[in-house]
């Protein structure tokens, strides 16, 4: 598969590397302090740039691509990000990184793959207490309750 | 009206000084908390909301179900893209307009459902290029050995064609207008074609009466 991952924090940078090993990955990436974090070798193509900037996803292949990946820090560019790629490209496969739990639940509600890291965290950890056996990511991403606003 | 701006940086500033001149009930959101208290010494406090416009529990607050309509002025085109989504599907707003900062935005926010967009490079950028290709006359070819022209023109609201039908012009001998391209639709001209502000005009002119023909459509510099 073309993968294109836009952000390589953390995040953005673990998943390159572990899907690099089997598919064709392009990271987007602004700042390029942050692509050191793929270290000295690794199969991935760096293209610097704003993934909301519609030029540099040309450039990064989005045309091509079967996943896109929006995983950088903030939650209101990696969810006009993966709205581009779905609405303008199309692209089959869209994953987008929000922390804002609540935000995440509005846009799931449209449709989008949302992951919420603090809601998995939590709940894992939570599970690990109570040796409760680890459940489905859905089930870790849904928003509590108690966080509820509306 | 209740109005509800998000981003209080100069055109958030402005515009809630205008809309509170109308009478309307304004507030304007502002994250920076001393930026905010710079807004409130200006607006008077209560039209001021210290938080995250973009935050479900922050629109709660500030009112977004009530509001008439959200308009996002932040200068980031993802803060503004994602508050007027937002107001849209989980607040369901009737009216949400957006500062676009990079044109090339515009149509992302149109395909979300955001009713109106306001691009500041686009709309000095559509000012500038009237001002440099309305009433110049570009050159599209040239025939017998280039004694004849074919030159296109747009007509501005200055010039003295506009209104004027065809047969009311005295065009120059030899001269002769062949097609108008008005909102991107192709017309033959006859006799009685009207000349509008905007009309792209071909004509095949003789080269030694270009200026002429130049003087009778565009607007005098």
């Amino acid at each position: 598969m073309n993968v294109l991952i836009f952000g390589c924090g953390r995040t953005g940078a673990a998943l390159a590397l572990q899907l690099s090993r089997s598919h064709s990955v392009t990271v987007i990436e602004q700042n390029l302090d942050a692509v050191r974090r793929l270290g000295a070798k690794h199969d991935c193509r760096v293209v610097i740039g704003s993934g909301i900037d519609e030029d540099t996803l040309i450039r990064a292949g989005i045309s091509e691509a079967d996943a896109f990946f929006a995983v950088t820090r903030g939650d209101n560019t990696n969810l006009m990000a993966a709205q581009v790629a779905q609405i303008n490209y199309n692209v089959k496969h869209i994953c987008v990184r929000v922390a804002d739990p609540n935000r995440a639940e509005a846009y799931r509600k449209l449709g989008m793959t949302c992951i919420t890291p603090a809601l998995i965290i939590a709940g894992m950890m939570r599970d690990w207490l109570t040796e409760t056996p680890y459940e489905q990511i859905d089930s870790y991403n849904a928003l509590p309750a108690e966080m509820e606003v509306i | 009206m209740y109005l509800i701006l998000v981003g209080g940086g100069n055109v958030g500033m402005q515009l809630a000084k205008k809309l509170i001149g109308r009478g309307h009930e304004v507030l304007l959101m502002e994250k920076d908390s001393k930026q905010a208290h710079r807004l409130g010494t200006v607006l008077g406090e209560e039209t001021i909301f210290v938080g995250d416009g973009c935050e479900i529990a922050t629109q709660k607050e500030a009112g977004f179900n009530r509001a008439d309509a959200v308009v996002a002025v932040t200068g980031e085109d993802e803060d503004n893209l994602v508050v007027c989504q937002m107001a849209k599907v989980v607040w369901n707003v009737q009216r949400v307009l957006a500062r676009v900062n990079d044109p090339t935005h515009e149509a992302i926010f149109k395909k979300i459902g955001v009713d109106q967009t306001v691009s500041a490079t686009s709309l000095i950028f559509s000012l500038l290029d009237q001002q440099i290709t309305m009433d110049e006359f570009i050159p599209i070819g040239a025939l017998a050995k280039g004694n004849i022209e074919i030159v296109e023109t747009v007509l501005s609201g200055r010039s003295p064609a506009v209104g004027l039908r065809l047969r009311e012009l005295s065009l120059p001998p030899q001269t002769n207008i062949i097609y108008i391209l008005r909102n991107e639709q192709g017309m033959l001209v006859g006799g009685d074609t009207q000349f509008m502000e905007g009309d792209t005009i071909l004509a095949l002119v003789p080269s030694d009466k270009a200026d002429a023909l130049r003087d009778m459509l565009a607007a005098k510099h």
